[in-house]
């Protein structure tokens, strides 16, 4: 493995400094440039299958309980229950608390192969100690969580302790190990600039994420094509650099066929076909998935039925 | 990289929303005339070499015709009709462009091989802007500091390309109706279908008969334009030879003239440029239309400690164009206009490799029908070889290398052509300085190939004479403007 950065501030420092810019007006127009990727019939009907098979089927609210996890753990299992052919969603993601119930549905269901994503370190502000934080996501992970998403802390950022950030990660990182896959939210839209976006890009991978993730789901705006053309551009660099391919997880907003179709494209041409895979790309969404049950039962039957033909959750 | 996976399926627009006639005759005096000529010669889709229609070759004394209505329609109606009348026929044509936009470019696409993303994106719209911004400032000339009360010449001869058929025709006839010229304009032979339709918008608008006037042919056609006695200006975008050779025909007659002509642009990226967007604006710089683009960034300067990164990425880029179909939606790059100018851009292209540069494209499979380039680049490019100093017209860029931002400049400069350029850079004391020192019209910085009505565009040197576009635009069409 390429060792790009010592561990010490000053070689995090020293790297960053020599990312380029990113233009913002030029990243905004290749980003709407491949939106207007024309995406019909047969490629259609690819891309609402992988698109399905990327969702991190989502629920972080407050109100969340045993019910709503059990709900939607049947729902990533069997996304429409009147056709057996729609593959299962890529994970489930929840607060830690509910991991285990979570975990509990799914094996119950039939989805001992979907994994659980639990949402740590104080998501989504991040602003706790780092005791705090480790011990969240121990829990997550004593809890059976194969996938731990992790949100950086934006004040340090903000304020320049990059070094913090990164430290942060590498913990984090560590208590993962090799039982679960490690994704770093970057909260884009705190971090505003396309130039702090690739910066903390970088950063994440640095430290040692398994992948990068736009957002909490909190925050908008959040997923945007351009933020996520740029971490495309990141996970593409490392991996030309060190070869190692960094996955990508665009999360926040993301609620039609259409941008999850426009998402696809950007993995396409900016990552490379590569990264077309749940291994390498995922969405976290909720209401997106029924949107792709019923573009793909128009697909099938050259009709749009109404939302009462897709299950609620 | 790896196949994708994800291939697109052919998406291609419908050619169901345009009819194309069988066979066009002139406009003139608002109608449509047979040319005396009585010849005809056929227009074809680049694509696929499908004859789409004949159109009317015009004749010396066609275009006597075309210039006694145009003059009739100066003497009696344009030039007596108040300013703000003039203005309402003008933002009348842009609205029905609009209207027809999806016709307009699937035509443009048929007949100029050009991918129908930017006939639909680019071309279209930017035509409809150029009729909506001179529409307003039809009434207002008294007030654009260009001297009080200014005067149209009276009858303007318009002769433009085929890179751009609709959206030269609009820099062309927007200006000339707004400051109360007539128009007899003439599109290229290979690209005239456009025009054609453009003469029905008149036709829909009301415009008054003879205050535009379409008039089809070679270049012997062009030829009677430019020798004609009772045309007052002509306005030519088109080649440095032919520019020169009508240069040379007015020089006694009396004649205005601006002339947009070719260009060998340098795009500049420096050390601390934006990468990224940088090879997009490489690639837009010199493939969009398929590099026939008179202010094309058809020269890479680049800064030699970023050379082997920014090539790595440029190839990696370039292996994405989507070469084929025109019509289909995904479409990056489509077909070299014509057969004559897939021969030049041939022969040039054999220059590069006989003069010692290193030829390179991404694997891409050519339609077996029509005229097509790959995209194609040229490294280890020196300032002496052909492929650095003429302009191609196609989609080949020539690669050069500097070291210092002075060599930069020396370089982008050293060539008889000024017309735009590009900085690529994040410091913008640098983008500052490099404009101020570069000999062309347009500079673009962290950008290429935009356009806007209301930015003048033209060139220095042998790039042409005037301005098109903006408050200088206005002044090519006004006697003794300042």
């Amino acid at each position: 493995m390429v060792t790009l950065v010592d561990g010490s501030e000053a070689s995090l420092l020293q790297y960053l400094a020599k990312l380029s810019g990113v233009d913002k007006v030029g990243a905004d127009q290749r980003a709407a440039m491949l939106g207007t990727r024309s995406i019909k019939t047969s490629s259609k009907s690819w891309a609402i299958d992988m698109a399905i098979r990327m969702v991190d089927l989502t629920t972080l609210e407050g109100a969340d309980s045993e019910g709503k996890v059990r709900a939607i753990c049947a729902k990533a299992v069997r996304p429409d229950p009147n056709d057996f052919t729609v593959p299962s969603v890529g994970a489930v993601c929840v607060y830690n608390d509910l991991v285990k119930i979570a975990r509990k549905n799914l094996d119950l269901n039939g989805g001992s192969h979907i994994p659980v994503a639990a949402v740590t370190t104080a998501f989504p502000s991040g602003r706790a100690s780092m005791k705090v934080k480790i011990q969240d996501t121990r829990d997550a992970l004593t809890d059976g969580a194969t996938e731990i998403d992790m949100v950086i802390d934006r004040g340090a950022f903000l304020s320049g302790k990059l070094g913090l950030v990164f430290d942060e990660i590498k913990a984090i990182k560590e208590i993962c190990g090799e039982r679960a896959h490690l994704k770093v939210i970057l909260e884009t839209g705190e971090l505003v600039t396309y130039d702090n976006v690739r910066k903390a890009s970088f950063i994440a991978m640095l430290a040692g994420a398994d992948f990068i993730k736009t957002s909490t789901g909190k925050v908008t705006p959040a997923a945007t094509p351009p933020v996520v053309l740029v971490m495309l551009e990141a996970v593409r660099d490392y991996y030309l650099q060190t070869g190692i391919r960094i996955g990508v997880k665009a999360a926040g907003g993301i609620r039609t066929t259409k941008d999850a179709i426009k998402q696809l494209v950007l993995v396409n041409e900016v990552a490379g076909p590569e990264w077309l895979n749940p291994q390498l790309f995922r969405i976290g969404a909720s209401a997106l998935l029924n949107d792709l049950l019923m573009q793909r039962m128009k697909a099938d039957t050259g009709y749009y039925s109404g939302s009462n033909y897709v299950t609620l959750d | 990289m790896d196949k994708s996976p994800f291939e697109y399926a052919p998406a291609p627009e419908s050619r169901a929303l345009v009819s194309i006639k069988p066979q066009y005759g002139l406009f003139i005096n608002g109608a449509w005339v047979e040319p005396k000529s009585k010849t005809k010669f056929a227009t074809i889709n680049p694509a696929t070499e499908e004859v789409l229609s004949k159109i009317s070759q015009a004749s010396d004394s066609d275009v006597d015709r075309a210039v006694k209505a145009a003059r009739a329609a100066y003497t009696k109606t344009w030039s007596k009709m108040p300013a703000k009348e003039r203005g309402k026929y003008l933002f009348r044509i842009a609205r029905i462009m609009q209207e027809r936009a999806r016709e307009f470019a699937v035509l443009e696409t048929l007949d100029n091989g050009k991918p129908i993303r930017e006939s639909r994106d680019v071309d279209v719209p930017l035509a409809a802007a150029h009729f909506f911004y001179h529409a307003g400032w039809a009434d207002k000339l008294d007030y654009a500091g260009l001297g009080s009360n200014p005067k149209p010449h009276g009858v303007v001869g318009q002769i433009i390309p085929w890179n751009f058929p609709l959206l030269m025709l609009a820099w062309k006839i927007a200006p000339a109706l707004a400051t109360g010229n007539t128009v007899l304009l003439k599109p290229a032979e290979t690209t005239p279908l456009t025009a054609l339709l453009f003469a029905e918008v008149c036709q829909q608008a009301e415009l008054p008969a003879g205050v535009v006037n379409i008039i089809t042919g070679d270049g012997a056609t062009g030829a009677a334009m430019v020798n004609h006695p009772d045309i007052d200006k002509i306005a030519f975008t088109g080649s440095t030879e032919v520019g020169k050779l009508i240069a040379r025909s007015i020089a006694i007659s009396g004649k205005s003239a601006t002339l947009e002509l070719g260009g060998k642009a340098a795009n500049i990226v420096f050390e601390d440029a934006p990468i990224d967007e940088a090879i997009e604006g490489i690639v837009n710089g010199i493939f969009f239309n398929q590099g026939h683009v008179c202010c094309a960034g058809s020269r890479l300067i680049v800064q030699e400690n970023i050379y082997d990164e920014l090539l790595e990425k440029l190839k990696r880029r370039m292996s994405l164009i989507r070469v084929g179909d025109p019509l289909d939606k995904n479409t990056d790059l489509g077909a070299i206009n014509s057969a004559a100018q897939l021969a030049k851009i041939k022969e040039l292209s054999i220059s590069g490799d006989t003069e010692g540069a290193f030829r390179w494209s991404p694997d891409c499979s050519l339609p077996s029908k029509g005229f097509w380039f790959a995209p194609t680049i040229f490294t280890g490019v020196t300032q002496s070889h052909r492929i650095a100093r003429e302009e191609i017209f196609g989609p080949v860029l020539s690669i050069l290398t500097f070291r210092t931002p002075q060599e930069a400049i020396e370089k982008a400069n050293n060539t008889p052509f000024g017309l735009s350029a590009g900085v690529w850079s994040e410091k913008g004391s640098r983008i500052l300085w490099a404009s101020k020192a570069l000999k062309a019209g347009v500079i673009w910085a962290n950008t290429f190939n935009k356009f806007d009505p209301a930015s003048p565009f033209g060139g220095y040197k042998e790039s042409g004479w005037g301005r098109e576009g903006g408050r200088h635009g206005l002044s090519a069409y006004l006697k003794g403007a300042k």
